[in-house]
C-alpha cells in the first residue's frame, strides 16, 4: 500500500491509492469498498456527518417485497417511465437488482430501519412507485421514520470508524490533475484547499473517485444545504469533460413555502392530501390514478398551473396546501416526527391541526457527470479515462433521466457509490502512479491568489444572490426560449462582474470568505451550462417544462444532452458546445406518461 | 383556518413584529427563558400576530386553459419576495482571530432581521452585507447537519432553529462558540477531541452472524434505543456540560448517547465492550446530572435519561 506525505515549498504531498472526493453517502460507501484494500483518503470540505445525504427524510427504494408483493422489473419500469424515457434502460435494471442487497448492507452495517410487525423492513409508498406497472402505488421505500438520510449517513460514518477510513475533514477539492500519456489522458491526483490553515495539498492517487454532491444553490429556494455548491462537477467541467442532461434540475414539490425546506413525499405515502386554497384535492385533476402520489415533475407543475390559475392559497395566493390533519398525531409522531417539527419551528404550523403552507423547491440535479454502469468517468459518449470515477449526485449514469423518483437517490448513491469503490480499487491494484507534473499546484495557487489580492468592489454575496434571483425566476418548473434567455444574459453579466469582486478576510485560517467566492466561480459555470443546455432542448419532458414546446418529441430529442467547455478561460460567457449521446434502451418502449 | 404569512410577505401589514415574544432575563451573556421546542409550539400564534395582511401581488397570474398552455406567459410565480416589516437586532458577536487579535473581543453588529428569521440568517446578513471575514460554520440551514452549534445568549443551540422572534429583541443577542473545545476562529472551535471521543467508544454495529437478508428486530426492541439514534453530532451536549468544561478527559454526554445507541440495540453483541469503556473514571460515572446537556441538545434527545440508563445498564446488566 503506498502512502507517504512530504512538504515542499509549503505545499504538502500525500500518495494514496485511492482518492475519493467527498464524504456524503455516496463517498464513504466507496470509501468502506476501498479502504480495508487499499490505502484509500476521504478528501471532504465538510465532516462527513455534516453531509446533505443526512438531510434526506423519506426513504431508499428496493424490491423487497416485506409488506406486499413487489418486483424489481416494476421498480425498473417505474424508473424509467418516471425518469420520461431518457433513463438508460441497462442501468436502471442495474439500480433495481443491486437495490436488495444495497439495503441488507446497511441493515447489516446497523441501519435501524423502522419494521414490520414480524420484524422486517418496514416499507412505505412513495411518488411514482407503481404495482404491476401503473396500476396503484406500492409499499417499497425502506424508511427509518423521516430521517432515513441521517441513519443512512450516520451509518456510512459508523462503518468508516470501524474500517479505519483516512479523512481529510474540511479539505476543498480544487482542482483535478490529469496527464497525457503515451496511451492517452491519465488522472494523476487532486489538488485540495484545508479550511483551517489555507495550505495546499497535492494528493497523488492512482484512482479518484469524485462524490461531491449537488448544485441547488444555483438556486434562491432549494432544499439544498448551503454548502452544495457544485464544485466536483464545477471542477470535471474547467477540465473539459462533458456534463450531461444537466437542464434536468428537479423541483421537489412540497418545500416549506417561502422557505424551501423540504417536507418529504413520504408524507404524501402516508396519505397526506395536496389541496388549493379552496381545499380540493387538485391533483385528481391532474393523475387520476395515483393522485398525490404521481411522480415530482407532475406535482410540481400541477402546484404552480394552480397558482397560476387563481386557485393558490395564503394572501398572495402564491403557495397551496399540505394536509396532513387527517393523518392523527399519532403518525406523525412515530412516522414524520422531523418534518412535523420543522413546520412548527420555521413557520408556526402545527400539521397535526393545520394545513401547512407548500410550494416547490429546487431539489436535486439529474444531470452532471456522465459515466457509465461502472461508475468510470466518460470524456465524450463512450471513452473512459482511466481511473477517474463519480457517484451519487454529481454524477449521470443516468438511473434517473429526465426526472428522479423519490427514493431513487439514495439508492442511486449507495448501488453506484460501491461500484465506484470497487472499481476504482481493482484499478489501483493493477495500475501505477502517474506522475505529477512539477506545476501541479499552480493553477490553484494563481486562483486563489487572484481572489485574495483582487482589488476589484464587487461583493460575492451580490452576486450570489442575483444569480439564484434569475434562476428562481427564470429557469425554474416552466420554462420559455425568452425567460432562459433573459437568465443567460444576467449569468453573462454576472460573471463578468466575478472577476473583480473583493475578499476582506485576508488571513489564512478558516477563510470561509475565499471559499464562498471560490464556490460562486463554481455556481456560475454550473448555472450557465444548465440554462444553455435548456434552450437547446426545444421539448418538455420530466423536470424540463418548456412552455414554448409544451409536448415531449421523441424523434429529435430522446437523447442525452452533453455539454462541452470550449474556451480555455473564464470570462462573460464560456463557449458551450452542445452534442448528443443515444438513450440506451432495453426493453421499454417510449410511450405517453399518464398516471 | 387563517392564511399564513410566508416568510417573504407583503409589507402592508397590521401588527408590526417589534414586540418581544418573550423577555428573557437581563445581563450579558444572557441566558434565555425558553427552549427551542417548547418556544415552537406557544408561539403559533405570534407567528400569526406578526403576519402582515395581504395585498394582491402585482404579477397576478394569468387564467390559462390546460396544464400544457400557457405559452403567453412571462414569468413564472414564485413566492411574492416584497418585503415584511422588520426591525433591528443588535447581535453582538465574540470574535477572534489568532493571526491578529490576542484575546477574543464582542464586536456589535445592528441587523435588519425579518419575524420569521434565525441568528443564522443574523450572521449571514452581518457575513455578507458589513464583515465578510466573519467565520462560522454552517450547511443544512434546518438542524440536521449539526455545523452550528453556538453558545446564543449563554445557552447552546443551533444558530438554525433558533428564531429571532423568541428573543427579547429590545436586548442585544450574544453570539459565541461553544465553550471547551479548543476556539479557532470566531465561531469555530477545533472539533477532533469531541470526534475522539465518539470515535472511542466503538460506534457501529458488532456482530458475528451475516444474515442472507436483514436481522429481524421487534418493533420494541427497535423502539428501545430510537432516541439516541436521532443525534447529529452537534456537540450542543457535550460543550454545555460543566464536567466537561473542567475536565477535558470526560467523555461528554454525545459519546455516552451514541453509546446507548449501540448498547441497546438487540442486534449488537458488543455492549459489554463500551460498557467497560464508559466504566472508566472518565466515562458515565463523572456526570452529576446538571441536565444541561438535555436542556441544549436540538434534536430533543433524552440525553441525561440515556446516561442514566448507561449507569443502571452498568449496574444490573443490559436490559432490552
Ligand atoms: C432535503 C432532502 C431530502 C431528500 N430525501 C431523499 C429521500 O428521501 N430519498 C432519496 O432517495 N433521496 C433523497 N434526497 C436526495 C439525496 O439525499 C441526495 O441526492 C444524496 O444524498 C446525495 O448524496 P451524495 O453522497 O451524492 O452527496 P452529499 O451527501 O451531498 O455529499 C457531498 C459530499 O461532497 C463533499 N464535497 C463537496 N464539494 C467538495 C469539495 N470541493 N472538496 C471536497 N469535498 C467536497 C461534501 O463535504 C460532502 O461530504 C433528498 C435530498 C434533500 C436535499
Ligand atoms: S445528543 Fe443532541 S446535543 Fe448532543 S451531539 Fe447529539 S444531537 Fe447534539
Ligand atoms: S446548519 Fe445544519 S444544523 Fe444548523
Amino acid at each position: 500500500m503506498a502512502e507517504t506525505s512530504s512538504v515542499t515549498d509549503g505545499i504538502h504531498y500525500h500518495q494514496h491509492d485511492v482518492l475519493i472526493i467527498g464524504g456524503g453517502g455516496a463517498g464513504m460507501r466507496a470509501a468502506i469498498e476501498a479502504a480495508p484494500k487499499a490505502s484509500t483518503a476521504v478528501i471532504t470540505k465538510l465532516y462527513p456527518t455534516r453531509s446533505h445525504t443526512g438531510a434526506a427524510q423519506g426513504g431508499m427504494a428496493a424490491a423487497l417485497a416485506n409488506v406486499e408483493e413487489d418486483s424489481n422489473e416494476w421498480h425498473t419500469y417505474d424508473t424509467v417511465k418516471g425518469g420520461d424515457y431518457l433513463t438508460d434502460q441497462d442501468s436502471a435494471e442495474i439500480l433495481t437488482r443491486e437495490a436488495i442487497d444495497a439495503v441488507y448492507d446497511l441493515e447489516n452495517m446497523g441501519l435501524p430501519f423502522n419494521r414490520t410487525p414480524d420484524g422486517k423492513i418496514d416499507q412505505r409508498r412513495f411518488g411514482g412507485h407503481t404495482r404491476d406497472h401503473g396500476k396503484a402505488p406500492v409499499r417499497r421505500a425502506c424508511y427509518a421514520a423521516d430521517r432515513t438520510g441521517h441513519m443512512i449517513l450516520q451509518t456510512l460514518y459508523q462503518n468508516c470508524v470501524k474500517h479505519g477510513v483516512e479523512f481529510f475533514n474540511e479539505f476543498y477539492a480544487l482542482d483535478l490533475i490529469m496527464t497525457e500519456t503515451p496511451e492517452g489522458k491519465r488522472v494523476a491526483g487532486v489538488v485540495a484547499y484545508e479550511l483551517a490553515t489555507g495550505e495546499i495539498h497535492v494528493f497523488q492517487g492512482k484512482a479518484v473517485v469524485f462524490a461531491t454532491g449537488g448544485f441547488g444553490k444555483i438556486y434562491k429556494t432549494t432544499s439544498n444545504a448551503h454548502t452544495l455548491t457544485g464544485d466536483g462537477v464545477g471542477i470535471i467541467w474547467r477540465k473539459g469533460l462533458p456534463l450531461e442532461d444537466m437542464e434536468f434540475y428537479q423541483f421537489h414539490p412540497t418545500g416549506l413555502a417561502g422557505l424551501g425546506i423540504l417536507l418529504t413525499e413520504g408524507a404524501r405515502g402516508e396519505g397526506a392530501i395536496l389541496r388549493n386554497a379552496s381545499g380540493e384535492r387538485f391533483m385528481e385533476r391532474y393523475a387520476p390514478t395515483i393522485k398525490d402520489l404521481a411522480p415530482r415533475d407532475i406535482v410540481a407543475r400541477s402546484m404552480v398551473q394552480e397558482v397560476l390559475d387563481g386557485r393558490g392559497a395564503g394572501p398572495n395566493k402564491d403557495y397551496v396546501y399540505l394536509d396532513c390533519t387527517h393523518l392523527g398525531a399519532e403518525v406523525l409522531e412515530t412516522k414524520l416526527p422531523d418534518i412535523t417539527e420543522f413546520a412548527r419551528t420555521y413557520l408556526g404550523v402545527d400539521p397535526v391541526v393545520e394545513r401547512v403552507p407548500v410550494y416547490p423547491t429546487a431539489h436535486y440535479a439529474m444531470g452532471g457527470i456522465p459515466t457509465n454502469n461502472d461508475a468510470e468517468v466518460l470524456a465524450d459518449n463512450e471513452t473512459v479515462i482511466p481511473g477517474l470515477y463519480a457517484a451519487g449526485e454529481c454524477a449521470c449514469v443516468s438511473v434517473h433521466g429526465a426526472n428522479r423518483l423519490g427514493t431513487n437517490s439514495l439508492l442511486d448513491i449507495n448501488v453506484f457509490g460501491k461500484r465506484a469503490g470497487n472499481n476504482a480499487v481493482a484499478y489501483a491494484k493493477t495500475a501505477d502512479f502517474v506522475d505529477l507534473p512539477a506545476d501541479a499546484a499552480d493553477g490553484v495557487v494563481k486562483m486563489l491568489a487572484q481572489l485574495r489580492e483582487g482589488t476589484g468592489t464587487e461583493s460575492v454575496a451580490e452576486i450570489r444572490k442575483a444569480l439564484q434571483e434569475t434562476m428562481d425566476r427564470n429557469a425554474q418548473v416552466f420554462r420559455t426560449e425568452e425567460t432562459l434567455q433573459t437568465a443567460l444574459a444576467d449569468i453573462a453579466k454576472l460573471r463578468s462582474r466575478y472577476p473583480n469582486v473583493r475578499i476582506h478576510d485576508r488571513g489564512r485560517r478558516f477563510n470561509t470568505d475565499l471559499l464562498e467566492a471560490v464556490e460562486l466561480g463554481f455556481l456560475l459555470d454550473l448555472a450557465e451550462v444548465v440554462v444553455v443546455s435548456a434552450i437547446n432542448r426545444k421539448e418538455s419532458r420530466g423536470a424540463h417544462m418548456r412552455d414554448d414546446y409544451p409536448t415531449r418529441d421523441d424523434v429529435n430529442f430522446m437523447q442525452h444532452t452533453m455539454a462541452y467547455r470550449t474556451a480555455a478561460e473564464t470570462g462573460a460567457s464560456q463557449g458551450i458546445r452542445l452534442d448528443w449521446k443515444p438513450v440506451r434502451v432495453t426493453h421499454y418502449q417510449p410511450t405517453e406518461r399518464k398516471y | 383556518m387563517s392564511d399564513t404569512q410566508l416568510p417573504q410577505g407583503d409589507p402592508k401589514g397590521q401588527d408590526s413584529g417589534v414586540h418581544p415574544a418573550h423577555s428573557g432575563p437581563t445581563g450579558a451573556p444572557t441566558p434565555m427563558a425558553d427552549r427551542p421546542d417548547t418556544a415552537s409550539t406557544d408561539d403559533q400564534s405570534s407567528a400569526h400576530q406578526v403576519a402582515e395582511a395581504a395585498a394582491q401581488s402585482s404579477t397576478e397570474p394569468k387564467p390559462v386553459e390546460n396544464e400544457y398552455d400557457g405559452a403567453d406567459r412571462e414569468t413564472q410565480p414564485a413566492p411574492s419576495h416584497d418585503v415584511p416589516e422588520s426591525f433591528n437586532v443588535t447581535v453582538i458577536v465574540r470574535r477572534y482571530d489568532p493571526e491578529v487579535d490576542d484575546e477574543p473581543r464582542w464586536v456589535d453588529y445592528d441587523v435588519q432581521m425579518y419575524p420569521t428569521e434565525r441568528i443564522l440568517d443574523a450572521l449571514h446578513r452581518i457575513k455578507w452585507e458589513q464583515d465578510p471575514s466573519l467565520a462560522f460554520r454552517r450547511s443544512c440551514a434546518h438542524g440536521i447537519c449539526g455545523s452550528d452549534a453556538m453558545r446564543i445568549n449563554g445557552k447552546n443551540r443551533l444558530a438554525c432553529k433558533a428564531l429571532v422572534k423568541d428573543f427579547d429583541i429590545s436586548k442585544p443577542i450574544y453570539v459565541e462558540a461553544i465553550k471547551g473545545l479548543p476556539l479557532e476562529k470566531d465561531l469555530i472551535v477545533n472539533m477532533e477531541p469531541f470526534f475522539d471521543s465518539y470515535r472511542e467508544i466503538q460506534p457501529f454495529l458488532q456482530a458475528a452472524s451475516k444474515p442472507e437478508k436483514e436481522r429481524h428486530q421487534t418493533i420494541a426492541q427497535r423502539e428501545r434505543f430510537d432516541d439516541t439514534t436521532k443525534c447529529i453530532l452537534c456537540a450542543a451536549c457535550t460543550t454545555s456540560c460543566p464536567v466537561f468544561w473542567t475536565d477535558g478527559q470526560y467523555f461528554g454526554p454525545a459519546a455516552i448517547v451514541n453509546a446507548h445507541r449501540f448498547i441497546f440495540d438487540s442486534r449488537d453483541e458488543a455492549s459489554q465492550v463500551r460498557l467497560d469503556i464508559l466504566n472508566d473514571k472518565e466515562g458515565v460515572w463523572r456526570c452529576r446530572t446538571t441536565f444541561n446537556c438535555t436542556d441544549a441538545c436540538p434534536r430533543g434527545i433524552q440525553v441525561t435519561k440515556a446516561i442514566a440508563e448507561v449507569k443502571q445498564a452498568l449496574i444490573s446488566g443490559v436490559k432490552l
